[in-house]
């Protein structure tokens, strides 16, 4: 039904799963989609075919045997901090989901997945590394906040001077609340302006996200400057 | 007692007819009365009175005195002795025999009452024990134990008590583990069935694009496969959601939001804006903090229910009761739900007929729903409209004022 786009290059999909029916059933169904996919058995063979593969994205399975997916997610995160990563979990798993946001991966799908749910999530993540570029043109247009300096078109946060590489949802996120600074976002409102999510998706993805630019921006725990939370409705980007 | 009383008080008259004669010089001898002097005139017996004069007491003997006549016959002669005894002795032994029985008597009424209360107790306490034991055991607190003291009837009672909250105890027990392991089984094996529906999910895609290319009878079983391995998988997904809920392992992600716009958002997102009649209240006027995702299946599954079983104009509305709470309706215009069903609805797997048909849910939408709403603290009830249909009412603490963040229940 929905082959490949002719214009896009077709997005390289690395699939670390363990169960062999789930991992060929995933392949089969990404490669009609128009991937191209290289499926791993293993995390320590994920972590391998990440460098000679080059995915575009990862769907990493949280329950491999070995090395554990969480730790995974931290090596491939240790290793490249702008791979959009997607977490599979088994439905049930519901604490994992919380240390995997944290891990690094910028979103998460329950299986039994759809082949159709699961590719819109890779195209949803995969545009938050492509829409703004294209939208803006490649023009430089850099806005700074007290240290931190955002390039809308370019793709580049620097603090300080100092590039800081942000995972594709920390990237929207960042872009998303400093296009209104001042204004308060809702939860909801993030998971469907960045996620791609329904409104009653999972808060936890921005809570984490959220904690993990923080950190990223070297944001005091205590009183963050940039990002800071409104109880009871969201939060909001303020300019120092 | 046995004391000789000294004769010296004794004193004695002699009368002949009009003449007589005292022991003492000119005793008025007050004593003897005319009863007396009668009675001893009458008769040949010796006659006993006692008399009472002022504060002393005096026993008086009259006797007359006789001789024997002709055979033997008593004749009397006219004199007649009398006898005055004080008993002034026998009168201070009586005072103080009433005296001293008057002492003992308060103190051994008190002493019997003391003791009767005493053993009242002895009585009413186990039988008192017995009856808070009885009561806990109704309360549910199964491991409760009399102590068993002595050996008479009521302890033979604590002691069977005893053994029947020990059997009820194990039996519960029992039943609950068997409970727990049914649980348990269809938690692993829905468990189990993730993996190979995780594969067969994967590909229901692929299925469903080639089977136009197939011919009819394998389209047809291929369509079917997939039909119904979407199907499983919702199943697995309920049965597993509902596992979690049976394990307390259900957890609220609590987050502000506004709850008609929430409502609104559920019905959009199942394209049921169109179906639906709303009453929401303005933007913002109702927020609480709620667990989006569970509101969603709460709403979802209610009106869903509703649009399936009931018939339309299915109607949704949302207001706060001012005790901060939300309440959500659900009404439909359906014949309403059965008397005898309306207890049951919110059961798993229940079904209004024996046959067991097959409906679009997975049989268990609305004991989710109670769930999800029960771990918010909520209620949720369902009755029929006087003017006919179903309604379902859910009531939502908004908890506003509660701190924030993920809360194990």
């Amino acid at each position: 039904m929905c082959g490949p786009a002719d214009t896009e290059p077709m997005p390289r999909v690395l699939l670390i799963e363990d169960d062999r029916a789930v991992r060929e059933g995933v392949a089969l169904a990404l490669r009609r989609q128009g991937h191209d996919v290289a499926a791993a058995e293993t995390g320590e063979e994920g972590l391998e075919r990440l460098r000679s593969f080059r995915p575009d994205v990862v769907v990493l399975d949280l329950m491999l045997p070995g090395m554990p997916g969480l730790d995974v997610c931290r090596a491939m995160r240790a290793l490249d901090q702008t791979l959009p990563i997607l977490m599979a979990t088994a439905r049930g798993d519901d604490v994992d989901i919380v240390v995997g946001l944290e891990a690094g991966a910028d979103d998460y799908v329950v299986k039994p997945v759809q082949a159709r749910v699961l590719e819109a999530r890779i195209r949803a993540v995969l545009r938050r590394v492509t829409a703004a570029a294209s939208t803006e043109g490649g023009i430089p247009k850099i806005d700074t906040y007290g240290e931190l300096a955002v390039d809308r078109a370019g793709h580049s946060v620097t603090w300080r001077g100092v590039p800081v590489p942000l995972a594709p949802s920390e990237l929207r996120l960042l872009l998303t609340l400093s296009a209104a600074p001042g204004q308060v976002f809702s939860r909801q409102q993030l998971l469907e302006a960045v996620w791609e999510h329904s409104y009653h998706g999972d808060a936890r993805l921005v809570d984490a996200c959220v904690g993990r630019l923080r950190a990223k921006m070297g944001e005091p725990s205590r009183e963050p400057r940039y990002i800071q939370t409104v109880r009871g409705f969201g939060y909001r980007f303020v300019s120092p | 007692m046995a004391r000789a009383e000294p004769s010296g008080n004794w004193r004695v008259l002699v009368a002949y007819e009009d003449l007589s004669a005292t022991s003492l010089p000119d005793d008025p001898f007050d004593e003897l009365t005319p009863d007396l002097r009668e009675a001893v005139d009458s008769g040949l017996a010796t006659v006993f009175q006692r008399v009472n004069t002022g504060d002393h007491t005096s026993l008086v003997v009259g006797m007359p005195v006789t001789f024997a006549g002709e055979e033997n016959r008593r004749i009397a002669s006219g004199v007649q002795v009398f006898l005055t005894v004080p008993q002034a002795t026998e009168q201070r032994y009586v005072d103080a025999l009433v005296t001293a029985v008057e002492r003992a008597t308060v103190p051994a009424l008190g002493l019997a009452v003391l003791l009767a209360l005493l053993a009242a107790r002895g009585v009413l306490r186990p039988v008192r024990a017995l009856r808070h034991a009885t009561r806990s055991i109704a309360e549910g607190r199964l491991d409760t134990r009399l102590a068993v003291n002595g050996s008479d009837e009521l302890a033979d009672l604590s002691h069977t008590f005893n053994e029947t909250a020990a059997a009820l105890e194990e039996s519960v027990a029992e039943l609950r583990g068997m409970e727990a392991r049914a649980r348990r089984f269809a938690a692993d094996v829905s468990h189990e069935l993730r993996t190979p529906l995780a594969a067969m999910s994967a590909v229901t895609d692929v299925l469903d694009e080639d089977a136009a290319r197939l011919d009819p009878d394998t389209a047809t079983a291929v369509r079917l496969i997939s039909e119904e391995t979407v199907k499983l998988a919702r199943l697995v997904d309920d049965l597993m959601e509902i596992s979690r809920f049976d394990a307390g392992a259900a957890v609220l992600h609590l987050d502000e939001i506004d709850l008609a716009e929430s409502l609104r958002r559920t019905l959009a997102d199942r394209a049921w804006t169109g179906l639906v009649d709303t009453e929401l209240p303005p933007p913002d006027a109702v927020r609480g903090r709620v667990d989006p995702r569970r509101l969603d299946v709460v709403v979802a599954n209610l009106v869903g229910n509703a649009l399936r079983h009931g018939a339309r104009p299915v109607r949704l509305c949302l207001r706060a009761d001012g005790e901060g709470s939300a309440v959500i309706e659900v009404l439909d215009s359906g014949p309403g739900i059965p008397d005898d069903v309306l207890p049951y609805v919110f059961e798993r797997f229940y079904k209004s007929d024996t046959a067991r048909t097959r409906t679009e849910g997975s049989g268990l939408g609305l004991a989710i729903t109670a769930e999800n709403i029960r771990v918010h603290g909520g209620t949720v009830r369902a009755a029929n409209r006087p003017e006919g249909g179903a309604v379902f009412t859910v009531e939502l603490p908004l908890r506003r004022d509660e701190p924030a963040h993920g809360e194990h229940l």
